[in-house]
């Protein structure tokens, strides 16, 4: 059995995780990455996605979170979600809301670089309601 | 002197009264529960988010790349004053000290000669300080129809006060709420938040234990998205110590209101008590001499 370690999850309104794990696979702005204890320390910027957390009791946990950052140290693992929910709560109604809000954005946006964020934004929000929701 | 008749209806008013205010202390008492809770669920993540900001300026170490959110616009010209108060009366001096810590620090800075502005949060402050600063106010967020408050909300003035700044709409600004000591303290405090106040660099450190990160994409692209996520953390966090603030004001003011209409209620029976036995010995009276006088 791996080694375990300290992961925790928070969002503004409140602390969703706090736990020793076995490992987390956090959706990172430049891919995917599976975090273990003795990581190296990373500081990442975290595009939306599912966080997979995989509880030093073997238990397996999926939470959807939307952007933020994850402070990784050999010692633990910090991840600052700007909002952040269990897989089995998510709200197709709020995602929804959320992909017309990215649409909007993309289509309001005013110079070529804030487009291409909004798009990228969008795109990711897409794929991710794409994962979860199987029409 | 009031006839019994009227004493009787003002006894029966001031117990009206004394009913409300004790619903509604017992409905700030059950509020703040909620909305201290509500501050304690959303510590971690500003706490958190101080240690994350102060080791990635730390490994930038002041370097040229620091995004202007932080470092200011180098001037101190426009100052932007965002003053949150509770959107309800009725709690006490919770509204009038936030908005007088406002007032002094608009006074100092017009004094001085700088341009300020106001943002308000709340329908109170606003209510205070249009009667002297009208012309200054830029803007009033109304939270009325919220229910619970969200980070969304918090992350809205945010986005207006970051559009505001890229703008180059000021150079300062500064956060009034009050802060949560305790049920019957709440301490009206001035916070700036951009340029983000150098302490908050000072008071981590050992934290990271001079780990060096790798950074994903590169510390100055993380910073840019962190600070601005920061100052709505701050912001959420004012209001929500602001919400508990307000109850617990509420609270006391409620408490306080009751217990001086039980007060007033002894007061005024006693006066009614007495009129009374006055009547029915003057009552006495008349029969009995009426009766001698036979």
């Amino acid at each position: 059995m791996a080694e375990a370690f300290k992961f925790e999850l928070v969002s503004p309104e409140r602390l969703l995780v706090s736990e020793q794990v076995e490992s987390v696979v956090i959706p990172g702005a430049e891919g995917e990455m599976t975090v273990m204890a003795q990581h190296a320390p990373v500081m990442t910027t975290i595009k939306p996605g599912v966080v997979t957390v995989k509880a030093a009791s073997g238990k397996e946990d999926r939470y959807v979170v939307f952007g933020g950052f994850a402070d990784i140290l050999p010692s633990g693992c910090t991840l600052l979600a700007e909002s952040a929910v269990h897989v089995n709560d998510i709200d197709r109604a709020d995602l929804a809301r959320r992909i017309q809000d990215a649409k909007e954005d993309a289509a309001d946006a005013k110079d070529d670089v804030a487009r291409s964020r909004a798009e990228q934004f969008l795109a990711q929000l897409t794929t991710l309601e794409g994962a979860l929701l199987p029409a | 002197m009031a006839s019994l008749k009227d004493l009787r209806n003002r006894i029966a008013s001031v117990k009206a009264t004394q009913k409300i205010t004790k619903a509604m202390q017992m409905v700030a008492a059950a509020k703040l529960r909620r909305a201290q809770e509500a501050a304690e669920a959303a510590r971690p993540y500003s706490e958190r988010m101080g240690a994350v900001l102060a080791n990635i300026t730390q490994a930038i170490g002041g370097g040229g790349d620091a995004p202007a959110l932080m470092t200011g616009t180098g001037r101190d010209d426009v100052h932007l004053l965002i003053v949150c108060t509770a959107e309800r009366g009725l709690c006490g001096g919770f509204n009038s000290q936030i908005a007088r810590l406002a007032r002094d620090h608009i006074r100092r800075l017009v004094a001085d000669g700088k341009q300020v502005k106001i943002i308000c949060v709340g329908k109170k402050g606003y209510d205070i300080l249009r009667r002297d600063y009208a012309s200054l106010i830029l803007e009033r967020v109304d939270l009325r129809e919220v229910k619970t408050l969200g980070f969304v909300n918090a992350d809205a003035i945010a986005r207006k006060v970051i559009h505001l700044f890229n703008e180059g709409g000021f150079d300062i600004c500064t956060l009034f709420y009050s802060q949560f000591k305790s049920v019957i303290s709440q301490i009206p405090t001035a916070q700036q938040i951009i340029p983000a106040a150098q302490a908050s660099a000072a008071t981590e450190g050992g934290n990271s234990g001079g780990a060096v990160y790798e950074y994903e994409p590169e510390p100055g692209e993380i910073l840019s998205d962190l600070i601005p996520r920061n100052i709505a953390v701050q912001i959420f966090r004012a209001l929500l110590e602001n919400a508990a603030g307000e109850m617990g004001a509420k609270m006391s003011a409620m408490d306080n209101a009751t217990r001086n209409a039980g007060d007033m209620i002894n007061r005024l029976s006693i006066t009614y008590n007495r009129q009374r036995q006055a009547q029915i010995t003057k009552e006495l009276i008349e029969i009995i001499s009426g009766a001698e006088a036979l």
